[in-house]
């Protein structure tokens, strides 16, 4: 990648999207800039190094470095268009389904370079699973749903495994109560908030040791958000879970570390508590007080 | 203009008028074009179906016959060619003269001339094809197949146009009308139509032949078209580059579409038949080139449903780690198949009413047979239309209105079977 095309390209977007309190700061870190906070921990479960993603010749993403622990929930949060979601789609590869995409940098799930293009995504996508930002239920039934997965990486060999499989991901998505005298209607049938909870419960149901939410509760009311965050806080005593949010509440409440992503800039990673109390950087401080966003 | 500015709502109320006007100017269009569509649907049908039933139905005489050996000529009634071969015109001939009574050659020939001996003639050896034994040297009742000219001048009796418009003599006139008295002589459904090949003479030509060409032609089209279409749509959707080549491609197929089809009737003589070799006149070789016909149809259709598919669907699907093949199946094919079906049946229904390709390989020849494979001659529905349209004999006319009347049937079939797919196969997502 030729640096003055990048360099070019970065002072462009910057001048475009220029916040209005905030991008004196932002313009000066136009080439150059360091990750304020703790961006690195001891037990990681996926370390990202030296990440650059560009649409095109657009460069969505600038030199991110960032660690998720083991069983930690980590919350992204940011201004629109600031390159969390594209950034939580590189950890399985789902940017590969964009032509126009293109991803640098290494991405380790324990020892293991998920971006290499040897990586087959099959079983990356097993390991690391995701959950979207609209309820996105098969039109099949609940069973089938939660079932798919498993059928197709082979996990159950027979009937009464998979019987298994659909029950406890249900119970451990917390919907197994409310759908177990239906499992064979359809799944769409479901409300917003449990059609979000089957969509969980799918992806647990093919044991991943990794779960992304982008955004998952952004289509759905107060209080099946509520229980959405309450999983969340009980999957993360099994999982490491990566989450988009546009809520600060809701990261404040679920992660335990935040990263604050600005113009596809990682500006600061600190403990939740931390960022929300006394963040480290201007940037973080505009954001979280309010003054754009 | 005056002195004082006007109002905004009084320019507004000046060309308020003027506005409603061409509203309903606007309205009164397109109820016009929907009327005359209306009129022209409306006319069609009345004159075809009026026309049509016609061709359903036929004249028929009640006959005793004697089906003795010595007129049938008939020595070894266990020898089926004697029984093919037997004198059948002779017996119905005899019983004809018996019923009228005629006497001497004059009279003989008048009444012999009211009845379609040959095709009463065929009914029987039908009869006795299956069962000899116990029909020779009995007396049998047979529904005599009228001359068509009797047909046609009995049915055009209550016709105010031109009514009772005949070139028989006298003593014909009383025989048939003391035959309609006496209920000798009645209008009954021809079942014939449905069952027999075309044949020369219009009382004993049916519809079989051509139904059945039609629809070995459907099959090997559809058994083509279907499968290359879709996996061509799901290639092009799902796993193509987006390039210079697919834009090309793309390009191409939509111009196929618009190609006359007498065109692909052409490419059709050139290819299968003249390099290939393969039979003329044969529902393969006209299934081959309809195929043609029909896939850019499919194709356009089939990708249009597959793009249809909510991308939602194939990001849950990917993100659980299906592969792309699985992720085709799983759930884009199940999703976008009533749209697949939709455009199909679509392209098939204009398929079964194509006559100019098949024109070309040779299917508009007269074949009494009843096709029973793909490889056997066989001519088709609008084919047969057009032949016995242009045929000069008036019976021939009802047969092909009659035989409209079947394609329009099998069409609208077709069409409610695409819109029941759509509506029983659609899944909400």
């Amino acid at each position: 990648m030729n640096t003055n095309v990048m360099t070019e390209t970065a002072g462009d977007i910057v001048a475009e999207n220029k916040p209005v309190t905030a991008d004196t700061i932002a313009e000066q870190n136009a080439d150059a800039y360091e990750t304020v906070g703790n961006a690195f921990c001891d037990q990681a479960k996926m370390s990202m190094r030296n990440v650059n993603v560009f649409y095109d010749e657009k460069q969505a993403i600038y030199d991110v470095n960032l660690d998720i622990g083991t069983n930690e929930v980590v919350a992204m949060i940011g201004p629109s268009g600031c390159g969390k979601s594209t950034f939580l789609r590189c950890l399985n590869r789902m940017n590969d389904t964009i032509d126009i995409c293109r991803v640098e940098g290494q991405f380790y799930l324990e020892d293991q370079d998920i971006n290499d293009k040897k990586m087959d995504v099959v079983p990356l996508r097993a390991r690391v699973g995701m959950v979207f930002q609209k309820p996105n239920p098969f039109p099949k039934s609940i069973y089938d749903n939660v079932a798919y997965g498993p059928r197709i990486h082979g996990l159950a060999d027979r009937r009464s495994d998979l019987d298994e499989i659909v029950e406890n991901s249900l119970q451990k998505a917390g919907l197994w109560a409310e759908v177990k005298d239906r499992l064979h209607q359809p799944g769409t049938g479901l409300s917003g908030g449990q059609q979000q909870r089957l969509c969980i419960a799918r992806t647990i149901a093919v044991s991943p040791e990794v779960i992304l939410m982008d955004e998952p509760c952004s289509a759905l009311d107060p209080i099946a958000t509520a229980k959405i965050e309450e999983l969340i806080d009980e999957l993360s005593q099994n999982y490491t879970i990566a989450i988009v949010t546009h809520s600060m509440q809701q990261a404040a409440r679920v992660s335990h570390r935040t990263a604050y992503f600005h113009l596809g800039k990682l500006i600061e990673v600190n403990e939740t508590e931390k960022v929300f109390t006394n963040p480290d950087h201007e940037l973080t401080e505009a954001y979280i007080t309010g003054r754009f966003g | 203009m005056t002195d004082k500015p006007l109002k905004t709502i009084d320019r507004v109320n000046r060309t308020l008028g003027k506005r409603h006007r061409a509203e309903k100017r606007f309205r009164l269009y397109g109820m016009l074009s929907i009327g005359f569509g209306l009129l022209c649907v409306l006319f069609l049908f009345t004159n075809i179906i009026g026309k049509g039933l016609n061709g359903f139905t036929y004249h028929f005489l009640e006959l005793q016959v004697e089906l003795d050996r010595e007129t049938l000529e008939i020595t070894d009634i266990t020898n089926e060619n004697q029984i093919l071969a037997a004198n059948y015109s002779g017996v119905v001939k005899r019983s004809v003269y018996e019923f009228f009574e005629a006497q001497g050659r004059k009279n003989k020939a008048s009444a012999r001339k009211l009845i379609a001996t040959e095709g009463t003639g065929y009914i029987l050896q039908g009869r006795l094809k299956e069962n000899a034994e116990d029909l020779v040297d009995t007396q049998t009742t047979v529904w005599a197949l009228v001359d068509d000219k009797v047909d046609f001048y009995l049915k055009r009796l209550g016709d105010p146009g031109e009514p009772g418009k005949h070139e028989f003599n006298e003593q014909q006139l009383q025989w048939i009308h003391e035959a309609v008295e006496a209920g000798k002589l009645k209008r009954k459904i021809n079942w014939a139509f449905f069952n027999a090949g075309d044949s020369a003479h219009s009382e004993e030509a049916g519809i079989r032949g051509a139904v059945m060409g039609s629809f070995y032609l459907l099959l090997v089209t559809f058994c083509l078209s279907f499968p290359i279409g879709v996996s061509a749509a799901i290639y092009l959707e799902e796993y193509a580059p987006k390039n210079k080549w697919t834009d090309l491609i793309e390009v191409n197929i939509n111009n196929l579409a618009a190609v006359p089809s007498i065109i692909f009737g052409l490419l059709g003589l050139a290819i299968f038949l003249a390099f290939f070799g393969l039979p003329r006149s044969t529902p393969l070789v006209g299934g081959f080139v309809l195929s043609l016909m029909t896939l850019p149809t499919i194709i356009i259709s089939s990708r249009a449903a597959i793009k249809a598919v909510p991308p939602s669907i194939r990001q849950a699907a990917y993100g659980l780690g299906a592969s792309k093949m699985q992720v085709t199946l799983h759930h884009v094919l199940p999703l976008a198949m009533p749209g697949m079906l939709t455009g199909t049946i679509i392209g098939l229904a204009q398929a079964l009413g194509e006559s100019a390709p098949l024109l070309m390989i040779g299917m508009a020849a007269f074949i009494p047979e009843i096709p029973a494979g793909v490889t056997d001659p066989a001519t088709a529905l609008p084919m047969q239309i057009f032949q016995w349209f242009r045929n000069a004999d008036a019976g021939f006319n009802e047969k092909a209105s009659a035989a409209i009347l079947i394609l329009l049937v099998f069409l609208i079939i077709m069409n409610a079977l695409a819109v029941w797919a759509r509506r029983r196969l659609e899944r909400r997502w």
